[in-house]
């Protein structure tokens, strides 16, 4: 007896390998588990406008880069502008508007769709390089060097030394040096200047708080501290840290937000709406934009996704059949008959696959059984059925058409030469063993192309068999480990009821 | 409680489905030994190579137009029986026990037109009753007249004797009764009833019909259980030497008493059925693993005959 085990190991790697490619799919791409489940989005909508003086004008603007943030779509109206978008060191991503000559009111329109990522860690790619310490003047220097050298000696990490920092600028009561220092500079430079000075990575970056229908909101400013391989945000100017909920980080470079060449009194303005969209779709166009498809059923021509999206179902159903056969022990006639019924009452819907299949059963029983006394070769009259059973088809769809009954035309979808030899079957098994085991043969596999109908037009079955491939490596090693079931069947617990007992 | 407990089952030895395909079928029979079990002609010609006595074939019927030539083949006999070549489970047999010139009868005494055997004919070459629908031929075999011992136990068809050997043991027994249900044919799913027997006697032990348990036959009343088989130990012996015949580890013969000739070997199953177990109220595990135990020593067929009949015996 050769070992199982290699047997054993392939059906858990293929398991694995199932689990795993799901788990990818949901984690990395956001494919929702469930279909039909709505993501919340963004439109956010930034105005630019400056006073332009017919000199040539270039306006260079920041765009929102937050790991917390997708952008979906994003699109710019201006005409009349050349336009393009740079990216310095995939750090610092900016719109570049230029012209020739602008005078007169501009007005510049960037809009963004966004969707939250879940994302609120600031990681940073790679150690930033130590700040060049700032040189206070003469008035700042005593007082700054001493509130300095006070937080430091109450703090150990960069992180703790900006907490404190953060305090003492927004104390109930705060010290004369504070005082004196903020009434030069503000908080925000003040704090910055102060870390840069103990050669702390920090810079300013912009937010915009997103709520649902505002107009003309304005970009907060904040500090991002580095600590560890992650940036951390402090808000000096209200004593707070940490990243508050619907902030949008829009430059993070610490670069100006906004720049303006041969232009005056420029400033920018925000407007925004939030919406809810499908989370299916929505990561569908994340992952065009990222060119991630390209290993995608998605990327087919839609005829060809919809017919994949038939074809994905069959493995459910023959995982149905396998388990109804090897744990439950139901028989069926043709072994996988079943599945092809099924398939077609995903189309017809259950009721009327049902009563469809029942009418053109009977109807071709009974014109098999004057067939049969025309003694045919069994090739001709199987042909002979078929074309009867087209025949019914026609009739009953047209019939159904003429009495307004639109679930009638969906009867052509049955696969006629399985009705056919199901036909000839249950005709042979008419006359040789009687109505009765027609009944229940043909009850059975009803049955059994039943549930395999439930099984597979659950919607989330559905979802999950098109947008998680993996699933079916699942399938697979669940039907490999049934064929290695050696245990009782369902039925048989009743069949040797007689053997259990003393 | 409709449903035994597995545990309970497992305790008794009940052999399941499932193991039975995976453990038994497919360890011990070699897809290479199929033919000569799922063809009766090929095993028809292997019988009678071996010595092994199997019931008259009066001819074949390979092609449409020569199911005409049938009435010319089987003037004279007292009956004929035409059944497909790769069939199995009863399915396709037509038993034709009373003939009048060119009139043929049924057991059950409908008349067989011949236009109905033409049709019958047809179908099986057509493959209808055959494994995978596969084209088969027909095989015209000369009527089984049974012994008389079954007189009042079978109805209206020939008893037969189904025996499961594993590796050369016969290890256990089934005596297979047509009924009025089973129309001349002794298959249990179409209604025939199974009466298990002795290995060590050939005596009757318990019996069943559709899997439940009965002590008279349902036709002719007679106690079931009172049967003994005769020439149990030529059965026995031909049983086991179907293994050699065969090359099949896990093996059903199914044998007939004729009156004339003895007994017959009419048919090898590579997939016996389960309900053999239902007969004898006794599992299969036990006596199975007793034999893998033992080892591949080879033996006699005289010493596995004579083995079986002390260790398995009730
Ligand atoms: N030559 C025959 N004479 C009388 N009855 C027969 C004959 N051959 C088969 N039968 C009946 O048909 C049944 C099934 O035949 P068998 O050859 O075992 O085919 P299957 O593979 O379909 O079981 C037998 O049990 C017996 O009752
Ligand atoms: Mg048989």
């Amino acid at each position: 007896m050769h070992s199982k085990k290699p047997f054993y190991i392939l059906v858990a790697l293929l398991f694995i390998l199932g689990v795993s490619t799901c788990l990818y799919r949901s984690v990395e791409h956001h494919v929702p588990f469930l279909p039909g489940q709505q993501v919340q989005s963004w439109a956010v909508d930034a105005k630019v406008s400056f006073q332009g003086s017919g000199k040539p004008v270039e306006a260079s603007f920041s765009l929102p880069q937050d790991p917390a943030y997708e952008v979906l779509v994003e699109n710019t109206t201006s005409p009349g502008y050349g336009f393009s978008i740079s990216n310095a060191d995939n750090q610092d991503k900016r719109a570049i508007w230029s012209k020739r000559a602008a005078s007169g009111r501009q007005d510049l329109y960037y809009k963004v769709t966004l969707i939250p990522t879940g994302q609120t860690k600031i990681a940073a790619s790679e150690e930033p390089d130590a700040p060049t310490p700032y040189i206070w003047p003469a008035t700042e220097k005593a007082a700054a060097e001493q509130v300095t050298q006070e937080v430091w000696d109450h703090s150990a990490t960069n992180l703790s030394f900006a907490q404190q920092l953060n305090k003492e600028f927004n104390a109930t009561e705060r010290s004369q040096n504070v005082e004196l220092l903020l009434s030069g500079n503000s908080a925000t430079k003040l704090f910055i200047n102060i870390l840069h000075n103990k050669a702390i990575p920090a810079r300013e970056v912009s937010g915009l708080y997103l709520e649902d229908q505002r107009r003309r909101q304005e970009l907060v400013n904040f500090v991002e501290i580095y600590n560890e391989g992650q940036w951390y945000l402090f808000n000096p100017n209200d004593g707070t840290q940490g990243r508050p909920e619907n902030l949008l980080l829009w430059g993070q470079s610490g670069k100006s937000v906004l720049d303006v060449i041969g232009g005056t009194n420029s400033q920018v303005s925000f407007s925004m709406l939030q919406d809810t969209r499908s989370a299916l779709a929505t990561s569908i166009d994340i992952l065009r934009n990222n060119d991630a498809l390209s290993f995608s059923l998605y990327q087919l021509p839609l005829e060809e996704q919809s017919l994949f999206k038939g074809i994905l179902l069959i493995p459910i159903g023959v995982l149905m059949v396998v388990f109804l056969r090897v744990l439950i022990g139901i028989k069926t006639s043709g072994t996988f008959m079943p599945v092809l019924i099924a398939l077609a009452f995903i189309q017809t819907t259950l009721f009327t696959g049902l009563v469809g299949f029942l009418l053109i059963v009977a109807c071709g029983l009974m014109i098999r059984a004057y067939l049969s006394q025309l003694n045919l070769l069994l090739i001709s009259r199987i042909s002979a059925v078929i074309i009867v059973v087209i025949g019914i088809i026609g009739v009953f769809t047209l019939l159904s058409y003429k009495l307004g009954l639109s679930e009638g035309l969906t009867i052509t979808f049955f696969p006629m030469i399985i009705l056919a030899w199901t036909i000839e079957r249950m005709s042979i098994l008419w006359e040789e063993e009687g109505p009765k085991e027609v009944v229940i043969q043909g009850g059975g596999s009803l049955l059994v192309a039943t549930l395999a109908y439930l099984a597979m037009s659950a919607s989330w079955v559905q979802h999950w068999v098109f947008n998680f491939l993996g699933i079916h490596l699942i399938i697979l090693a669940l039907v490999l480990v049934m064929g290695q079931y050696t245990g009782y069947r369902l039925l048989e617990l009743r069949r040797f009821k007689p053997l259990a007992g003393e | 409680m409709i449903l035994a407990r597995p545990r309970a089952l497992r305790k008794n030895g009940v052999l399941s489905m499932n193991k039975r395909n995976i453990d038994y079928i497919g360890r011990y029979n070699q897809r290479k030994f199929y033919k000569r079990v799922d063809d009766k002609l090929s095993t028809k010609r292997l019988a009678v190579a071996n010595g092994i006595a199997v019931p008259d074939l009066i001819g074949t019927i390979f092609v449409q137009h020569a199911i005409n030539d049938i009435p010319k083949m089987v003037r004279g006999l007292p009956g004929f029986v035409i059944k497909p070549a790769k069939g199995s489970g009863g399915k396709g047999i037509l038993v034709i026990t009373k003939m009048e010139g060119d009139r043929y009868f049924k057991p059950n005494g409908d008349e067989v037109l011949h236009d109905e055997l033409y049709r019958h004919v047809s179908n099986v070459l057509s493959g209808l009753f055959s494994l995978g629908g596969n084209p088969d031929v027909a095989i015209v075999e000369g009527l089984i007249q049974f012994d008389p011992v079954f007189e009042g136990y079978s109805y209206e068809g020939v008893p037969d004797i189904r025996l499961i050997v594993f590796k050369g043991f016969p290890v256990m027994g089934m005596l297979r009764l047509s009924t009025a249900a089973s129309d001349g044919k002794a298959n249990l799913h179409q209604g025939a009833v199974g009466v298990g027997i002795d290995i060590g006697t050939g005596k009757g032990l318990h019996a069943v019909q559709f899997d439940n348990p009965l002590d008279f036959h349902p036709d002719t009343q007679k106690k079931l259980t009172a049967i003994a088989v005769p020439e149990w130990d030529t059965l026995l012996h031909t049983a086991s030497r179907a293994y050699e015949m065969s090359g099949m580890g896990y093996l059903g013969t199914d044998m007939v008493l004729d009156k004339n000739r003895g007994p017959l070997l009419l048919e090898l199953n590579a997939r016996p059925g389960l309900a053999i177990q239902i007969a004898n109220n006794r599992g299969l595990l036990g006596p199975l693993q007793h034999i893998e135990r033992l080892g591949d020593e080879p033996m006699s067929v005289e010493d596995r005959v004579t083995y079986s009949k002390e260790h398995f015996c009730f």
